[in-house]
């Protein structure tokens, strides 16, 4: 008895009664839009969506970019300095360009921005749970779905792809610099060697990565902030929860769609 | 108890428990149409439950709710959200959004759910702070207001879409005495201008005779009692009786500290 209550088969009880609630999250925000939509009206109101792609996308692009082009110098130093030995530091503009359209692009940029917005959509929407206003939008008969969940999920869905392309440019931009002063290759060629190493199969991954991890960002800091409980402590514990399972989860999916793409595209 | 378009909402034996802790055991209530019900009970006794399960925001355990002759209980999302478009909930705490202006929080129901022009929305607006006293407050934000006004903004948006049914939870609580006086002859007042049905969830004696046709008594999950204002005050029920008296001694305190 204690172990059905306490063992792992309650957290994986507790987890997929999460997982079905995210699912009927997005069925019925998709729902209540539609039935808007149906009506020939707006969804939402666009002042709201602009908003939030401002904040999501507007807002993130310093951080991603100083952060990006960070990861992206320290990664082409440290592996040519390595491949220095074999004289292979060559291979550096076609490693960095691989590795963050494919993988590091999509996942850092997905952390980055369920730390920097999910915590935030959390957090207010949690707020507006305990204020009762999310429930008086309810009453209503606004749909706070559509109203509130709708605008930041499609626009961290939307604009994450976008970012994923500044931290990727930006990280290339780096990895150049380093290499011409630490490799002495000439930054136009560095730019060459890298188009010409990636294939589109890497850009067609990392984009569909993007778009799925901006979609569990959205689903999972909007979920998390409509079902909080008990007050500012549940606030607080709802966006570290937001957060903590969303990059859990990001990487996760990270890991599945590797394997999946390997085990399709790669032999 | 029929579906008759003179009941505006009834409720059916409904049974509701959280965590199992049985919050209404069997309510059956029937509220004419046009009426002011004030319920009555104690703090915790689930007066405000009632109210989410009329907007459908609760779903109960067992039993049924109908609005209109239609059964809550059955509606999906979208049919909810029409039927509750009829419905004005006052809000204890108001419960405005904190981040739009009075206007824009009164404006809101009636940009989102009609496809009426700016102009006539901003007259609609004037219109009903006008009737709660508050057109001043138009351009302030929420968070500018005192309790009293909040409230009376509150009112102003529960009414903006010319509601069928407005429900009001503890709408008095926590006001001063004047300001209470303000709210009781404004829930009075509307309900004759708007031509709707009031239910009032509260504690205190005073504003519920003073605002109601019909009363009910709300105790340990049940409808006790239910009459008008004159039957309640000669009611011979020694709970009724304990509670419009305000008594320390009688059934209410024993079975709470029992």
């Amino acid at each position: 008895m204690v172990l059905r209550m306490f063992g792992p088969w309650s957290a994986i009880r507790t987890s997929l009664q999460h997982l079905s609630s995210v699912v009927w999250l997005l069925v019925d925000t998709a729902q209540e839009m539609g039935d808007r939509v149906v009506r020939g009206r707006l969804p939402f109101r666009l002042s709201i969506f602009f908003e939030q792609t401002n904040r999501t996308g507007v807002g993130s692009i310093g951080l991603v970019s100083l952060v990006s082009f960070f990861i992206g110098l320290t990664m082409a130093l440290l592996t040519g300095y390595q491949l220095q030995t074999f004289g292979q530091e060559r291979l550096v503009p076609g490693l960095v360009a691989i590795s963050f359209t494919r993988e590091l692009g999509p996942l850092m940029t997905g952390i980055m921005v369920a730390a920097r917005i999910g915590a935030a959509y959390t957090a207010e929407l949690g707020t507006m749970v305990v204020s009762e206003e999310a429930e008086a939008i309810e009453a209503m008969g606004i749909g706070p779905l559509r109203f509130l969940a709708g605008p930041r999920i499609l626009a961290v869905f939307l604009l994450l792809p976008c970012l994923v392309v500044i931290s990727n440019f930006t990280a290339m931009g780096g990895a150049a610099l380093i290499s011409r002063w630490a490799f002495d290759t000439p930054i136009r060629l560095f730019f060459d060697t890298a188009l010409e190493s990636m294939l589109i199969r890497d850009i067609v991954a990392g984009t569909i990565k993007s778009f799925l991890f901006g979609l569990i960002i959205g689903l999972v800091s909007c979920y998390k902030g409509l079902s909080v409980r008990g007050g500012a402590a549940g606030v607080g514990a709802a966006t570290t929860s937001s957060v903590v399972t969303a990059i859990t989860i990001v990487i996760a999916f990270d890991t599945l769609s590797n394997i999946v793409l390997v085990a399709l595209f790669d032999q | 108890m029929s579906d008759s378009p003179k009941t505006s909402v009834e409720m059916r034996e409904v049974r509701l428990a959280f965590d199992e802790k049985e919050i209404l055991t069997g309510v059956s209530l029937a509220v004419p149409a046009l009426s002011r019900l004030v319920v009555l009970g104690q703090s915790g006794s689930g007066k405000s439950t009632l109210l989410r399960l009329i907007l459908g925001l609760l779903k109960p355990n067992a039993g049924e709710v109908m609005f209109n002759g239609l059964n809550v209980t059955r509606m999906g999302r979208l049919r909810l959200n029409r039927m509750r478009q009829k419905i004005g909930m006052v809000y204890q705490y108001s419960a405005l959004i904190s981040s739009l202006s009075v206007r824009d929080n009164l404006a809101l129901p009636l940009e989102e759910l009609t496809s009426k022009p700016r102009g006539e929305i901003d007259q609609l607006v004037d219109e009903k702070l006008t009737m709660v006293g508050m057109a001043d407050a138009r351009d302030k934000m929420p968070a500018e207001l005192s309790g009293g006004m909040r409230k009376r903004v509150g009112l102003a948006r529960g009414i903006i879409m010319d509601p069928e049914l407005i429900l009001y939870d503890e709408p008095t609580a926590g006001l001063d005495p004047v300001i209470s006086s303000v709210i009781d002859e404004l829930i009075i007042s509307l309900s004759e201008k708007i031509g709707a049905t009031s239910i009032i969830v509260t504690h205190e004696m005073e504003s519920a005779f003073k605002v109601a046709t019909h009363m009910a008594m709300l105790y340990q999950g049940k409808i006790i009692a239910a009459d008008t204002p004159e039957g309640f005050k000669a009611s011979n029920d020694p709970v009724v009786a304990q509670f419009i008296a305000g008594d320390t001694q009688g059934p209410i305190l024993q079975a709470t500290t029992s």
